[in-house]
């Protein structure tokens, strides 16, 4: 009996391990489209108004930053869950 | 007067051969030559020797640290080996735990390095009859107990499984009071420690470049004058004024202090054996509630109307919206400035350490293994570590960039196109 | 899970340390060096507008400079042309004054001559009148001895008269 809580404590916790893992990296695979989005598109105004790239870096450091913010609350609960 | 000081102290430490073999001594022979031949160095010389000695006094500080250890610890190595088999909590325990797993546990190694510890651990020998020697300095620890009042001594004294005062360590490593009554811990850590070094180096870096400023007046900047001057045009030019507007002048001193704590923090961390003082989450913590408070005193009677009710948004909307102005704007955007620099240099560091742990998980499979996984190892450890030197500079300029919009944003800077997209 | 709970103590000292690093940099540090780009910023920006109004000022200088050089010369020509219709004048003047001069010593000569001329005709008329009287005295005479001899004498004396003249 007590074997078996053994094992399903066990297994209990391999799961939460693995359920904070798959959090993680969904948080990443989110953060990687926005952030890549951002990117991709501050690249493109910048080839088209080369003039104004100072004003887009800018706006794209902070709206990278905000999207990551995002992620990174994610992770941060995936490490909660990892530790609790 | 310094300088005289400064001569006596470095023809000390040439004369007595102070590092021996160590190759600073070739550096300091070439200083004092150069003291010799120009009697009255010019100004630039004087402040890069004072740097120079600066860090001789801090390397000289951190080898007699190691004397200290080393010569401690012979006497202690009987009474630890006599207390292994009684009660030696957690070097046994993370010793039979390393056993188990194959001589090495890389996560306790990553935790080691990213955590705030009582000591400045730099390496450990295993002694041929297992018994371990640390090289580290061990901290002062300060300790407040409610109703028995300040407690101050070294973390050496909790070192060895003993009680001393009350205290004592658990299998975690935490210090905890026998008794249990509650206690409030504000000893000088590792954390600390390197806090109080960046604070040293930034007081002595930027009066310098300011007294540079007071003795060149308007002419061209000199030296690490036109380094700083860069930086602190950036924060002024690219940071405050669009961010702020009109109010720049009152804010600019607290971005600039803001953005150059954070960057020569996180620089300092990425040296190897110091400590990741903004990988943790007190730091960054401390810094997004100051820029809260700052938020808070700045605020506007606009920016709360604007937030209680926003114009131009049916009342039934307003019912939804106003609850979520409110946790956006007090609580997640703090929030996230805290969690955000955390995150970002604390993965750089899990990053490093964690290719690194690769080469000692492989090297316990077979030698082989261990070689191939270097290479490539390092190889990649490098690359992320010079991606974390940009990543410094760039979540220091996040954080500030941050700060000036929401302390922007309370001020009305700009509020035609303030919260509407949040 | 201590990763995620800061602690008390590194906030304490976070906080100690910020802010005092805030409050002596603001002091010491960021108050003299912001004044001193500031001043430099101004100084830079005076030394532009100042170069900006020297410049002007040049090319005002300059244009001035070219108005004067251009007033100059027409002066310069002005005068030229001045002298050159003195002289013409003075020349013609000379000219006129001369041709006068020279009518009237012709003229004056013509007037001695004519004078002269006068003298001698009544001169020559009187001493014609004279020879006339002495001839016609000494014919008189003669026509009382002969008359061819008369008559010779007479040529001869007319002979006389023209020869003389």
């Amino acid at each position: 009996m007590t074997h078996l809580m053994d094992i399903l404590l066990l297994a209990a916790d391999g799961t939460a391990k693995m359920g904070a893992g798959i959090g993680a990296g969904l948080a990443a695979i989110g953060a990687g489209i926005g952030v890549g989005l951002i990117g991709g598109n501050a690249l493109q105004s910048i080839a088209r108004q080369p003039e104004a790239m100072n004003d887009i870096r800018t706006n794209m450091f902070i709206t990278a930053a905000l999207v990551e913010g995002v992620a990174l609350f994610g992770i941060v609960v995936c490490v909660l869950v990892l530790f609790l | 007067m310094a300088d005289r000081w400064l001569q006596i102290l470095l023809s000390i430490i040439h004369s007595r051969n102070f590092y021996g073999s160590f190759r600073y001594s070739a550096f300091v022979t070439y200083l004092c030559d150069r003291l010799k031949n120009h009697p009255s160095p010019d100004s630039r010389m004087t402040v890069r020797l004072k740097i120079k000695a600066l860090t001789t006094i801090v390397l000289a500080w951190v080898v007699t640290a190691h004397v200290c250890a080393s010569t401690d610890d012979p006497a202690a190595i009987p009474q630890e080996s006599a207390a292994t088999e009684i009660s030696d909590s957690s070097h046994a325990a993370a010793a039979e735990s390393a056993n188990e797993e194959g001589g090495f546990n890389a996560g306790e190694m990553i935790m080691e390095h990213i955590m705030d510890s009582h000591e400045w651990h730099f390496f450990t020998l295993t002694r041929k009859d297992g018994t371990e020697w640390h090289a580290s300095i061990c901290l002062p620890v300060i300790i407040y107990t409610p109703g028995v009042g300040l407690n101050v001594f070294s973390f050496h004294k909790l070192h060895h499984p003993q009680v001393y005062k009350g205290f004592a360590l658990d299998e975690e490593n935490h210090i905890v009071r026998t008794d249990g009554k509650t206690f409030y811990d504000f000893s000088i850590t590792k954390n600390v420690m390197q806090l109080f070094i960046a604070f040293t180096l930034m007081l002595i870096l930027f009066i310098s470049v300011a007294r540079n400023y007071s003795k060149y007046g308007v002419k061209a900047p000199k030296g690490i004058q036109s380094a700083i001057e860069v930086i602190v045009l950036f924060v002024r030019d690219e940071i405050a004024k669009p961010m702020l507007g009109e109010h720049y002048k009152k804010y600019l001193p607290y971005l600039l202090t803001l953005f150059f704590f954070i960057w020569i923090n996180n620089v300092m961390g990425l040296i190897p054996g110091s400590a990741n003082v903004t990988g943790n989450i007190a730091v960054t913590m401390t810094l997004a509630v100051l820029t809260f408070i700052l938020m808070m005193f700045s605020s506007r009677k606009s920016y709360w109307l604007h937030m209680v009710s926003p114009p131009g948004v049916p009342l039934g909307v307003k019912f939804i919206l106003v609850p979520i102005e409110f946790i956006s704007n007090l609580i997640v955007k703090p929030f996230a400035l805290m969690i955000r620099l955390f995150a970002n240099m604390l993965a750089g560091h899990l990053l490093v350490l964690s290719f690194i742990a690769l080469i000692f998980i492989f090297a316990a499979l077979s030698v082989l293994a261990g070689i191939g996984a270097s290479i490539f190892s390092v190889a990649f450890a490098t690359f992320i570590y010079l991606l974390e030197l940009l990543v410094t500079a760039l979540q220091a300029y996040i954080f500030t960039v941050l700060s000036a919009l929401f302390i922007g944003e309370t001020l009305a800077v700009g509020s035609d196109h303030g919260s509407e997209h949040h | 899970m201590q990763l995620l709970t800061p602690g008390l103590g590194l906030i304490f000292w976070n906080t100690l340390i910020f802010l005092v690093v805030l409050i002596l940099l603001r002091k010491y540090a960021w108050k003299p060096i912001l004044k001193a780009l500031d001043d430099r910023e101004k100084t830079i920006d005076d030394s532009l507008k100042t170069a900006e109004r020297t410049k002007e000022e040049m090319n005002a200088l300059k244009s001035e400079h070219e108005e004067m050089l251009q007033q100059a010369k027409q002066e310069r020509m002005a005068i030229i042309g001045e002298a050159n219709r003195i002289k013409e004048q003075i020349i013609t003047e000379a000219k006129e004054k001369a041709g006068a001069e020279a009518a009237k010593i012709t003229e004056d000569a013509r007037r001695e001559i004519e004078n002269r001329k006068m003298e001698a005709i009544v001169d020559v008329k009187n001493q014609i009148g004279a020879m006339v009287v002495e001839m016609s005295e000494k014919v008189l005479r003669k026509q009382l001895e002969n008359k061819t001899e008369q008559e010779e004498y007479i040529r001869r004396l007319a002979d006389d008269i023209t020869r003389n003249n």
